[in-house]
């Protein structure tokens, strides 16, 4: 069945990181960008390899998806390197002084790392969040987490709740989306050719009846939650209630020592010192 | 003109992916020139993936499909002369409506095809009549219709563009049984007066038994018998083994016949049923 796609990019599995706590996964993943940023120095750096690799081992996900995943950045990353590269003063020029420009070692290397460190950072939030957590565990973490907010009027089951239909009904908008396209492609819409305006205005026949349908949803799922007395979060029980185990406990003290980890080479290795 | 054969098709959904379905399996059919044609098979058999085949709205996998001899995805640029030779009304179609008037809703085929105003004009009157729709129908909203109605103003749409093949995906489906009967009479009729090729998808029996020239089942993304409903529907055994069923009044046939009473068992109406009972020839 279409609707049993999974959107976005989770991916099935029972791995370690697929059964930790929504909510500890959260924490986790700013903790872990926090020591990627602080990461100084060479060591601090093949630090960050070795936790990546081990993520990845822990999750089970073929890397063939990952580096899929990185793929939409490529332009950015190159962009940041070329500039690094172009733009970075170091010690050790490596061209000779009559060109009119100038390349340093220390630019190279600061560029790989900066390289490094952004695909770092996407893979390993990838990892930790949208590959292994489903967007409706995400969303209960989330909602959980600011609980304490409510005390203080924030409405943060509404919004969760929100996230959660909004995250439900995306699969089945693109399947309406592709219904209507093949109706009116049927009925000889072009979608492909002609001018900018012309496939903008080709879009016409499709939003109208795709928002009409929207809206109709919208009716129908706000009657059926109120036949079932939905009232908002007061005093609402969960179906599934979010559990920590001994993972969480072991994943929070393999974090924490990357941090750690990352802090001492910083201080005590020797080394290039990154710039940026 | 208004020939389709489909050869060796072959389709499958996602691709590579884990939840790959394989939809179509080597489907070879050739409908009939002229004729209404039933395609009947339970939910998920591959009916609704098979009419997109036909108007070039999925590429097949693998196999063939010709209208009038002539291979659609030959020239690939050329697709959209082939939707509008092989109409097609896809499933709810009513949901496709989007314009401000009844009228220009229909007129959106008609004028993707380039043809001119006066002509455009033209199409959509006999269009809306064929459907059924009246003229106080047309200045109005489409969302201003009925259920019914809708159905036949995007009925109407496709018809305006005048195709030689005009594919239907469950045309009465969610309708009451006025309605239903409304809007497959005019699909008859239509197709008497054009001499258009008609194929009607459907999971009701007694709709193809009333309707149809010729009946093809299908079962898991393959084709499983074709033939005159007369023949389809005496094999009614392996009807109901392939999750289908089969008209009451069959039903009734056989029942009759282990009673004692034979009146044979390629019995779809009730008419027919009576005058076998009485013994007069039909
Ligand atoms: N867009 C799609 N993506 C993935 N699978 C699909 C899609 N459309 C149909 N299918 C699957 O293909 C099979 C045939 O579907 P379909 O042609 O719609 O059957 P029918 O119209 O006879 O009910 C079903 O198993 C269905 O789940
Ligand atoms: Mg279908």
């Amino acid at each position: 069945m279409r609707s049993d796609i999974v959107f976005g990019q989770y991916c099935e599995g029972s791995s370690f990181l697929h059964k930790l706590d929504p909510r500890w996964k959260i924490i986790f993943v700013f903790s872990y960008i926090v020591g990627l940023f602080l990461a100084k120095n060479i060591f601090a750096f093949a630090l960050m390899t070795l936790s990546i690799i081990l993520l990845w081992v822990l999750s089970g996900i073929r890397a063939k998806i990952l580096i899929k995943g990185l793929r939409p950045l490529l332009f950015i990353i190159a962009f940041t390197a070329i500039i690094n590269i172009f733009w970075f003063k170091g010690e050790t020029p490596l061209l000779p002084d009559s060109w009119f420009f100038q390349i340093y070692l220390e630019g190279i290397i600061n560029a790989l790392l900066i390289v490094l460190r952004v695909a770092v950072l996407v893979t390993g939030t990838s990892i930790l969040l949208t590959y292994t957590t489903t967007p409706i565990a995400l969303t209960d973490g989330i909602e959980q987490l600011l609980a304490p907010l409510a005390k203080i009027k924030v409405p943060v089951h509404e919004f969760s709740m929100m996230m959660t239909i909004a995250l439900r009904f995306i699969p089945t908008l693109i399947e309406e989306t592709d219904k209507i396209m093949s109706a009116q492609k049927a009925r000889g819409s072009d979608f492909s050719q002609g001018s900018l305006a012309r496939r903008a205005k080709a879009l016409v026949p499709v939003l109208v009846p795709l928002f009409i349908s929207a809206f109709r949803r919208a009716e129908d799922l706000a009657t059926a939650m109120e036949c079932r007395c939905y009232t908002g979060g007061a005093g609402r029980t969960r179906m599934n209630v979010l559990h920590s185990t001994w993972r969480d406990a072991v994943m929070l003290v393999a974090i924490a020592a990357f941090i750690a980890g990352i802090v001492l080479l910083n201080i005590f290795a020797p080394g290039y010192v990154f710039a940026m | 003109m208004g020939k389709i054969e489909l050869h060796n098709i072959t389709y499958v959904y996602g691709k590579g992916a884990p939840y790959e379905i394989k939809a179509l399996d080597d489907v070879t059919l050739s409908f009939e020139e002229g004729k209404i044609i039933g395609l009947i098979g339970h939910t998920g058999s591959g009916k609704s993936t098979l009419v997109q085949m036909l108007n070039g709205l999925l590429k097949p996998d693998s196999g063939k499909v010709l209208l009038d001899g002539k291979d659609i995805w030959e020239e690939p640029k050329k697709i959209r002369d082939v939707r509008f030779k092989v109409g097609l009304v896809m499933q709810y179609p009513e949901y496709q409506l989007f314009d401000e008037t009844v009228e220009s809703d229909i007129a959106f085929g008609p004028k993707n095809m380039g043809m001119n105003e006066e002509d455009i004009v033209k199409a959509v009157r006999e269009a809306a009549q064929f459907a059924g729709l009246k003229e106080k129908h047309l200045k109005k909203s489409p969302f201003d219709l009925s259920g019914g109605q809708k159905r036949r103003a995007a009925l109407a749409g496709v018809i305006a563009m005048g195709p030689s093949v005009l594919v239907l995906d469950e045309p009465a489906a969610g309708l009451d049984p006025g309605a239903r009967r409304r809007i497959l009479t005019r699909i008859k009729d239509y197709q008497r007066q054009s001499g258009t090729t008609v194929i009607i998808v459907s999971h009701s029996m007694e709709d193809m038994a009333m309707y149809c020239d010729t009946v093809v089942v299908m079962n898991h993304g393959r084709v499983t018998m074709t033939g005159t409903p007369a023949e389809v529907f005496s094999r009614a055994d392996e009807l109901l083994s392939q999750g289908l069923d089969v008209p009451a009044i069959t039903k009734v046939a056989r029942a009759l016949r282990e009673k004692g009473v034979d009146i044979g068992l390629d019995i779809y109406t009730v008419n027919f049923a009576a005058h076998r009972l009485l013994g007069e020839e039909v």
